[in-house]
Formats: C-alpha cells, structure tokens, sequence
C-alpha cells in the first residue's frame, strides 16, 4: 500500500468516477483491489504447495493461525496497541513536522541555519533513535512514541518546506486587502494550497511509521504486532508470523480505503473535472 | 447619512517608490505622485505600460510598504477598501459563493447577495468552482466580491485586461450598473484611453517612469450620455489637451 498503488489515485482520477455515476460506480475500485489480492493468494498458494517447508506455510495454514490468534483475542489486542503508537507517532509527526516545514519554507535565514540540523536528522538510522530514546528515557510508550515520531519528521519538514516555498503570494495579498483573520487565512488559504504536500508526506508517512513502530515493539515493548513477531521468530512460527503481518496490513488498507481516500477525495473536490 | 465633513477623499502624495534589483541596481518608478480622488468619484489612472501604474496601487493597498511619502484613504462607513486585481485572484478551492462571503466581515458574511448575484448575471453560478467559469465570469466573480465588501473605496488594476473586446464592453457595462447603484469611491488603473472615457469622472494623466501627473482630464458628460460620437468628441478633445499621450 506504499508506491505501487498510488498512481491509479491522482486527484481527480477516482474522484471523477464517484462523483458522476453514483455509488455502483464507486464500488468499482474496490472490485478491482479484492480480485488483485485474491490472484496473489492463487500465486502463493501454488508456490506453497510446489515447495512444501515448514518455514513457507500456504495461505490456508495461515488463515488457521489467524482464526486461532483472533478467538484467542490476543489478534486484536496487539493490533490494537500497534494502531494506537501508529496514530499517536502519525499525528506528532504530521503536526511537528508540518509547522517546522512551513517555518522553514517562509524564512529564508532559518532556513539556511537549520538545514544542516534537517539533514543531519535525514541521515540518522532509526534503529539509532530509537536505542538512544529507549536509554535516555527509558523503556516506555513516551519514548517508544517519540522515536518514532522523530524518525519521520525530518521527512515531513523536508516536504512542507517545498510546500511552503510554492505558496502563490497573489492568495495572500488578497487576503491582507479583504483582511482574512488568521484561522481564515490558516484555512482558506493555506491549508488547500498546502494539501497536496500534505497527502505526500501523509502517504508515505503511514506507511513508514508502521514499520518503525515494529522496531520500537520488538526492541522495548511488552505488546503489539511487533512483540508478537518477535515472539514467533524465536519459535521459529512463520506461519504467525505472517498471520501478524497481513492481519496488520489489512488494517492499513481499511484505514487507507475508508479514511485517506474519501479525505483526499474531499480536498480536491474543486478541481477542474474532465469535460 | 454621513455628516459632510467627514468624507475625506482620498489624498495620495508619494514622494519616491525606488526599486532595488539583487544586482544593486536601483529603478525610481514614481516620483513626486500626488493626486487627489473626490468622495464618491470615479477616477482613472492612465498611463503607458510599465509606468508604475500597478506600483502605486499596490502601496495604497498596503502591500508595497517601502516608499517615501503618505497617502490617506477615504474614512466614511466602512473603513475598508476591495480591489479587483489584474487577474481575478478567486482561490480555486471554493465555490463562487464562498469567494465571495470569505470577503466579507464576519457581521456581513450571512447577509443577502442575490440582488448583486444577478446583476452580474451570477445567479447559476454561485456553487461552481472558479476553474469551471471562463474568464469572464471568474472577472465578474472578483467584481462581485469587491461590491459585497461594501468598501468605502475600491481599486480596480485594469480589470478587464486580456478579454476580447466584446466581453470586456459588457463587463465595462456591468461594472458602470453595479457601481451606479451604490457610488463608491473608485481609482482604477488603465492603459486604455477609450475605457478611461467611458468610465471615469475625471482621468489622471501619469508621465512615463518615473511615474508623476501630467494634468487632470475632467470627464463632465454625464455618463448616459457618452454615446460613442461624444466619445470621440472627448477623445479629440483629449488629444488636444494631452499631445503625444495615446
């Protein structure tokens, strides 16, 4: 759900289908995606049974351990607390990230002074960040949160400064000569003009914090998908261990079919829609 | 209404407006302006291209800060000033309505426009996007937005620049009918002499760069009355006072 699936969705293209053919229409992107993942379960199980072992289990074997973790209740408990870091790690880092971007990009003498320290953030591993947040704060949700969260700020800043720096003067000179008040301007004419940066950096946002928060689970914490992955490796359980995977996987598309899609579907509403 | 010695008109008096290019390189585009607009006139600022015709009307609008002199802008009713920009400036991401309403104060937001909406023949297009009107109706639009304000002044940068003739005749016409129904003190910037004639009480005549007054052209024929032979009767006019200015 990273880049391989995003360019069917530029603005416009499944906004247009919905808009003008009603709910039959709308349904079609999501035939599309159940009939593509139900060839790739056809492809793995094949290979699964060309090549039976123990350490690649077909898709049935896993969707038993998945029932099982499910009945158990234990399924939904880690996903549960891995969604929770994932939006806890996504709304810091979204926040942070967009208001030093935006900084960045209006100020061009903060921007030459703080573009070492952008860069420097750039380039420090994860794993780094996330030990030393783990020593110097202790084994708890704060620091687990909190690495994860300066992982992905860099690259937020990085695109909100590009953001910032496209911002069309024209919108607010209008402003000051109508004087918008401040949360007009923040809405009206800020945040639409920043809305594309700010699918970006959301996009591939997600999609990194969810693997980091992985790290932080099986480095210093207690639950989650990452703990249990952990877990299952040390039992040498592959077959639970994708059972974890997917299950969470599936989770990020709901969220990415149900809540980024129609946001973003709602954002670029006024765009100029094929005649 | 008003009481009488209040309405100030606005006085505008600019020493110097000097630009510095990145090079060093400095460019005086006006120099000793000054010029006056009655309370409820309508004036033209006409003047070749590129002579700072945009430049002063920025620093009345309080964009351009840096520049020598004063300038005092009309104090009756509501205080604030609209402007009607060279292009129509509408922000794509809201409806014709909203563009319109965002404008307005937060006491006046809910306030009626279908009287304005229709005298600009707006009425079908208030819930669509600016990218789905031609230019001429997103120009229509910015009118729309500059009246709804009900400003105590208002500044139009040659508004109906790169329109084909026709339109630009009927939004002229537009214009003149929406203004009329509630005069307001307007300058409006122009490089066109035939529309600085059909429009305004009297033109200011700007030399080239740097910009400063030639003369005043008081335009007293009543407005109904500019039928296209008493307008080449003031062009000639005109001609004669102002050799040399097209």
């Amino acid at each position: 759900m990273t880049a391989g699936d995003t360019g069917d969705r530029t603005p416009g293209g499944s906004a247009d289908i919905s808009t003008r053919s009603g709910p039959a229409a709308a349904l079609m992107p999501a035939l599309t995606v159940t009939i593509s993942l139900l060839g790739l379960c056809l492809l793995w199980s094949l290979a699964a049974n060309a090549w039976p072992s123990r350490a690649f289990p077909g898709p049935e074997e896993v969707w038993q351990v998945l029932l099982r973790e499910a009945a158990s209740g234990d399924l939904f408990y880690h996903l549960g607390a891995t969604l929770g870091r994932v939006a806890a790690a996504y709304l810091v880092a979204m926040i942070a990230g967009s208001v030093i971007g935006i900084l960045l990009g209006s100020y061009r003498g903060a921007d030459r002074f703080f573009n070492p320290w952008v860069i420097l953030f750039l380039n420090i591993p994860a794993l780094v960040i996330i030990v030393l947040a783990y020593i110097w704060f202790g084994l708890n949700e704060v620091a687990a949160i909190g690495a994860v969260a300066v992982n992905k700020i860099p690259n937020v800043v990085v695109t909100m400064r590009e953001g910032a720096r496209a911002l069309d003067p024209r919108y607010a000179e209008m402003a000051a000569v109508y004087r918008f008040g401040p949360l007009d301007r923040v809405r009206h004419i800020l945040l639409p003009q920043l809305q594309p940066y700010l699918a970006a950096a959301s996009r591939s946002g997600i999609a990194l914090i969810w693997k980091i928060v992985l790290v932080v689970e099986l480095l210093g914490r207690s639950n989650g998908v990452g703990f249990q992955i952990y877990l299952y490796f040390q039992l040498f359980d592959v077959a639970a261990i994708l059972a974890y995977t997917l299950a969470f996987v599936a989770v990020m598309l709901v969220v990415e079919l149900l809540l980024v899609q129609p946001v973003e579907r709602h954002a670029t509403r006024w765009r100029r829609r094929p005649a | 209404m008003q009481p009488v010695g209040a309405a100030v008109p606005l006085r505008v008096d600019i020493a110097e407006k000097t630009f510095r290019s990145a090079q060093g390189v400095s460019v005086t585009a006006l120099k000793n302006l000054s010029f006056e607009v009655r309370q409820g006139e309508f004036a033209c600022l006409l003047g070749p291209s590129g002579c700072g015709k945009t430049t002063t009307l920025r620093i009345l609008l309080g964009l351009d800060k840096q520049f020598s002199g004063s300038f005092q802008l009309p104090e009756v009713g509501s205080h604030r000033i609209a402007a009607v920009f060279q292009e129509p400036t509408l922000l794509p991401w809201r409806t014709v309505e909203q563009n319109v309403r965002l404008a307005l104060p937060k006491d006046l937001r809910t306030k009626n426009l279908d009287g304005l909406f229709a005298s600009l023949g707006l009425t079908g297009m208030r819930s669509l996007y600016p990218a789905e009107l031609s230019l001429g109706l997103a120009r229509r639009a910015a009118l729309a937005r500059a009246f709804a304000t009900e400003p105590a002044v208002l500044f139009l940068d040659e508004p109906f620049v790169s329109l084909d003739g026709r339109t630009a005749e009927q939004l002229r016409r537009l214009l003149l009918a929406v203004w009329s129904a509630r005069p307001t003190t307007a300058l409006m910037v122009t490089h066109n002499l035939t529309e600085a004639l059909t429009l305004s009480d009297r033109i200011i005549v700007l030399a080239p760069r740097p910009a400063h007054v030639l003369g005043i052209f008081d335009v007293s024929l009543p407005r109904q009355h500019r039928s296209p032979d008493a307008t080449g009767d003031l062009l000639r006019s005109f001609h004669q006072t102002f050799p040399g200015v097209t």
